[in-house]
């Protein structure tokens, strides 16, 4: 294993794709948990420059072509309607970090994410099929992820849940989520991590790790 | 932060549909013409402004706020009235001008409009948009009602309104355009947006811990700065209650919270709200202004100070609450809240 393997396990760099609601502050919780961290929306670095110092200070806006190269985690942070003119070579060979939600009510229907067989990060994952997906973030609110964080140990940490089919993707990130300061619940699979998405039992709830576990593992009534 | 805009303190509603004192729900005429009669009692008590949220709901049925703020208009002297919000992107920022402008007319100069798209997105199907579009159409149209506010003939190309050529748009204003703000909820873009095209910054701080929006002052302030605006000020947005005690204001608003919330989240698919996230809403912390008139000028003070804002509206109602009630926090915040707000700002 080469030494940039290694090291990236114990600290992989993380390239935050979207400078809107949740991007800047992903981009800024991961900088304070130590991360190296880029962050880029669609086009030049210059028109996220701002955002970027005042919101998430110690960020690197970058094309994202560049963010992506140089990163060994890729959270997707843009609205999800916008995911349908994605180009999946962008994150090809990457890991994914999926935190967007289908939610028709506040963004409207689209048909990508109408198929109710399947939940949308497994269809955000047969999109980008040579990416390794992997959905969190997705059910604690942007305004939450912040001040929400709490130190290992603290009987005020909160769990997040981690779901993903790639085993070794899960624990890259289920690292990351534990860093930034929230106890992971690996899901098994995409299709499980449906139960993190809205309308599911901890979609916007503050639970511990044995409420979040008790609320995934009961079937729904 | 410091700021040295004039301390602005303002109610906002959404129109509520009020229940009677046994609680049945009133007709939706009913409480439009309880919402004048809150209105002419804000200025009465002493509030600065009135402000009236658009939305299109058989909970919320106040789609019209401009007409409503004409009336209220028509019987008072002194209160500045306003939107909160405009959905300006499913509107016509044409017509948007004209209603206002109308209104700036019949008032005597106390229109004002905060222009964004709410929490509320029935008007893009009703209207007949897209709410994909969403960002395309504000931003088109936040940029051409900037254009309409500076008076004078407009002339402005788009794609989501027929151009105008050296177009003059009435009612002119009397004396120059009226304060326009943008409500943000939580996107760093429309901050920016905002500071690009001249308007002061409201925040709509409905959940969570307010100061974390203390770094969208700072992007606003630079912003303003890179685009060679002058200073403008900014304003807090966030809903509460106020009552005699705290205990009375939390139990007052305790049970329409919950039936609304859960109402919503039944729609949205979010976690219903519990006793406990509750109480850290209304705790220092939190985005809820219940409680007594001292409990609640406390928390003013504290956030706009912590924001650098130099205005507070709050937004009182609640599905449900009685008509009673909300006079009742009307007179306590204009007559109580106020002055202790200044008090301890000065």
């Amino acid at each position: 294993m080469t030494g940039r393997a290694l090291s990236s396990l114990r600290s992989p760099r993380i390239a935050v794709l979207g400078a809107g609601h949740t991007g800047p502050v992903i981009a800024r919780v991961a900088v304070e948990a130590g991360y190296r961290v880029s962050i880029a929306a669609s086009g030049d670095p210059e028109k996220i420059e701002l955002i970027a110092s005042v919101l998430a200070p110690g960020a690197e806006p970058r094309w994202a072509a560049d963010a992506v190269s140089g990163a060994d985690v890729v959270v997707l942070a843009i609205p999800l309607h916008r995911f349908a003119a994605f180009d999946p070579s962008l994150v090809a060979g990457k890991l994914v970090v999926d935190t967007m939600n289908y939610w028709p009510p506040t963004d409207g229907v689209q048909d990508l994410f109408e198929d109710r067989r399947y939940g949308s990060s497994e269809i955000v994952a047969r999109r980008l099929a040579r990416s390794a997906i992997v959905k969190t973030l997705n059910h604690i609110g942007y305004h939450e992820l912040d001040d929400g964080r709490r130190p290992a140990g603290s009987p005020e940490r909160r769990a997040l849940g981690v779901a993903a089919d790639d085993p070794a993707a899960l624990d890259v990130v289920a690292g990351v989520i534990e860093r930034l300061g929230y106890d992971a619940v690996p899901l098994g699979s995409l299709h499980t991590g449906r139960v993190l998405e809205p309308g599911g039992p901890v979609f916007g709830a503050s639970m511990s790790r044995t409420e979040f576990e008790q609320a995934v593992h009961t079937p729904a009534a | 932060m410091t700021t040295n805009f004039p301390l602005v303190l303002g109610l906002d509603t959404f129109g509520d549909a009020t229940h009677d004192e046994t609680g049945r729900p009133l007709s939706h005429a009913q409480t439009i013409r309880n919402v004048v009669e809150q209105g002419v009692l804000a200025d009465q008590a002493g509030a600065d402004f009135f402000g009236i949220g658009e939305h299109h709901t058989d909970d919320l049925p106040m789609p019209a706020a401009d007409v409503v703020l004409g009336a209220i208009a028509a019987r008072t002297t002194r209160i500045r009235l306003g939107s909160a919000v405009t959905v300006l992107g499913s509107d016509d920022p044409v017509r948007v001008f004209q209603r206002y402008s109308t209104l700036n007319a019949i008032s005597g100069g106390r229109a004002e409009v905060i222009l964004g798209r709410g929490s509320s997105t029935e008007s893009f199907p009703l209207f007949g948009y897209d709410l994909a579009d969403y960002e395309d159409l504000f931003e088109e149209k936040a940029d051409l009602f900037a254009e309409l506010l500076k008076g004078g003939p407009v002339t402005w190309q788009g794609k989501t309104r027929a151009p105008l050529h050296d177009q003059d748009v009435v009612p002119h204003t009397e004396s120059g355009p009226f304060p326009a703000w943008i409500g943000v909820g939580g996107s760093p873009h429309s901050v920016i947006r905002a500071a690009r095209y001249g308007y002061s910054l409201m925040l709509a701080i409905i959940g969570g811990s307010p100061a974390r929006f203390t770094p969208f002052s700072q992007l606003f302030h630079q912003a303003l700065e890179r685009f060679g605006q002058p200073p403008r000020p900014i304003g807090v947005h966030s809903p509460g209650h106020v009552a005699a005690t705290d205990e009375q204001a939390r139990e007052e608003f305790w049970p329409h919270y919950l039936e609304v919330l859960r109402h919503y989240s039944r729609i949205r698919g979010f976690a219903v709200p519990t006793k406990d996230s509750f109480a850290a809403e209304v705790g220092p912390h939190g985005a809820l202004y219940v409680g007594s008139p001292e409990t609640v000028a406390q928390k003013i003070a504290a956030n706009l100070t912590a924001l650098g804002a130099s205005r507070f509206d709050l937004k009182y109602g609640m599905g449900g609450l009685s008509h009673g009630a909300l006079m009742s926090n009307i007179e306590l915040y204009g007559t109580q809240v106020i002055p202790r707000v200044r008090e301890l700002l000065q």
